[in-house]
């Protein structure tokens, strides 16, 4: 005990002398999405030269304080200076250039052309309204329209990271290596570059990514059955099949944690899926599969029969992305269906 | 558990307590094993650590059975008998979200794993179970995360 006190004592002397560490940070906090080495993931690569070249430190440090809101890339609010720092230095290493400097100068154009080359030119990677690609990040094992999902623009992160100066670098050459090409190759002129950095500058204060977690939604959807358990059980499985999902098969909660017979015959579990969905939710968010499998519960405690579901819009509040947001809330209509159904 | 790896492991947890002040709703972390290895070893720490594996989920055997096209992708469900029951006496309302499960997928040679901080537990829990049970099941949860991520 005294050696494992010792221990944890030089541990914690070492931490708080030490300076934070890039690679320790980023290991902890960006890699499960970015790569341990920067290739992308459910996050887009971080260690290509040529997005390296293109972006300041500010907006590495910036992207990394404000995250993009709605678009999975969480804000790191709570990291301090030192430790923001240590990571923008961290991945600097990866490219062999220099940091470009950009200056705070506005780039001016028109807008309103801007708006109409955007549509033609940008718009099918980037989304209508520059909301980004669907779904993020990199095609590894599961279906993507693209190899590297575009950004969203039209995000107030992405717009308070990215000066005017470097959205025109990025237009300009392009990011060779990844889907977004240059605007020789688009064909367009330097007055044109300046109309679309207008244009995406005019999404400032306009951005609508985020929605602000709903008080009002509860972790659970549940009812009361008037019916006993199992005809309750009965109810539900006629319910998951007129919702168009199939029934995959009905447990009790405790199954596989105790010897098959001793379980709790009261706490019943209903697993079904639509699959067409399930694929189509996956391209949205890999980690999907915190919402899988689709579920109703049935309990009875105390002679009362309860119905319940998780709130799939609720627990979507947790994951920072838009897109989903949609799914979990047809999901959700789903779960009210199947409970109104089984408890009339 | 060998000295050196009690050291790197107290060191991680120092890390940890140090550095997390933002509370995170969802815990992912990264192995670099493939994913027949990598679900190999998140099973033995999952038992290590008391818990029991109640059933995989194998979402990608259901996919490709309709014909769509994915690469590995498992849900596992662990839990202890007595905390379930204890959890569902006490805070009915997350009766749905149990027994926790931890999502694991297959990411080029890499694995990726995800679960959801039971923290949020503990919030939607709202007081009816003791909050010094769900930091104990983040510990241990990370605990497991970590020996997924540093196995080699
Ligand atoms: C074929 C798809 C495609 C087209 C067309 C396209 N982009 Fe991109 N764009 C991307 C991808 C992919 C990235 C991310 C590249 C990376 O990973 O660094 C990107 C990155 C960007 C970035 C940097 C975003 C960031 O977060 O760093 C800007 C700005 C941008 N594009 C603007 C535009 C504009 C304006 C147009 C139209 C002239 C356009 N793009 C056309 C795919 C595309
Ligand atoms: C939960 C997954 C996730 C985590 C964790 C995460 N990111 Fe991201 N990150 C993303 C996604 C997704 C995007 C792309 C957003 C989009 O498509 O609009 C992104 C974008 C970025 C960008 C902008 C890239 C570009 O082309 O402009 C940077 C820089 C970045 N992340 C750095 C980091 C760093 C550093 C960390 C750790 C401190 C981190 N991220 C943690 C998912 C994540």
């Amino acid at each position: 005990m005294r050696l494992i006190l010792g221990v944890l004592l030089t541990a914690v002397s070492l931490v708080a002398a030490a300076a934070p560490d890039g690679a320790e940070l980023f290991g902890r906090y960006c890699a499960a999405c970015h790569g341990d080495k920067g290739d992308g993931g459910v996050g887009v690569p971080l260690s290509l030269p040529t997005f390296l070249d293109s972006v300041d430190d500010r907006f590495l440090a910036e992207t990394i304080r404000y995250g993009r809101p709605g678009r999975v890339m969480p804000a790191f609010d709570a990291l301090s200076d030192a430790q923001v720092s240590a990571i923008v230095t961290y991945i600097r290493a990866w490219s062999k250039q220099p940091a470009p400097i950009y200056g705070d100068k506005p780039v001016s154009g028109d807008p309103v052309h801007g708006k109409e080359l955007f549509a033609s030119h940008c718009a099918a990677c980037h989304g209508e309204n520059g909301g980004g690609g669907k779904g993020t990040g990199v095609t590894f094992s599961r279906h993507r329209d693209l190899p590297i999902i575009a950004p969203a623009l039209n995000n107030s992160g992405f717009l308070r990271a990215a000066t005017d100066e470097m959205i025109r670098y990025t237009l300009q050459y392009g990011r060779p290596g990844t889907p977004m090409i240059s605007s020789k190759e688009q064909g367009l002129s330097g007055q044109d570059v300046n109309d679309l950095v207008s244009y995406v500058r005019s999404f400032d204060g306009h951005a609508t990514d985020t929605h602000p977690a709903d008080p009002a939604v509860a972790a659970t959807l549940s009812a009361e059955s008037p019916y006993t358990l199992e005809e309750t059980v009965e109810n539900i499985k006629q319910a998951i099949t007129s919702q168009n999902f199939i029934l995959i098969r009905t447990d009790t909660l405790e199954h596989g944690l105790v010897k098959e017979g001793e379980e709790n015959p009261r706490q019943v579990i209903l697993h079904f899926c639509n699959f067409n969905f399930l694929y189509e939710a996956l391209a949205v968010d890999p980690r999907v599969g915190m919402f899988l499998p689709c579920l109703v519960a049935v309990t009875e405690q105390a002679g009362k029969v309860t119905v319940s579901t998780i709130d799939p819009q609720y627990l979507s509040q947790l994951f920072n992305n838009v897109e989903l947001d949609e799914y979990c809330k047809r999901m959700r209509g789903v779960y009210q269906s199947i409970i109104e159904e089984a408890t009339l | 558990m060998k000295l050196h790896q009690l050291t790197g492991f107290l060191a991680w947890v120092v890390l940890f307590v140090t550095q997390s002040v933002h509370a995170e709703d969802i815990i992912m972390t990264r192995s670099v094993l493939a994913f027949p290895e990598a679900m190999l070893v998140l099973q033995e720490s999952i038992a290590a650590h008391g818990y029991t594996v109640s059933r995989v989920q194998r979402i990608d055997v259901g996919l490709t059975g309709k014909g769509y096209q994915t690469d590995k992708y498992r849900i596992v469900f662990a839990a202890k008998l007595d905390e379930i029951r204890m959890l569902t006496e006490r805070a009915p309302q997350l009766v749905p979200y149990l027994p926790p499960k931890i999502s694991i997928f297959a990411e080029g040679e890499q694995t990726v794993l995800v679960t959801i901080n039971p923290e949020r537990y503990g919030i939607i829990a709202d007081g009816a179970v003791d909050p010094v049970f769900f930091k104990r099941w983040e510990s241990d949860l990370r605990s497991i995360f970590h020996d997924v991520n540093s196995a080699r």
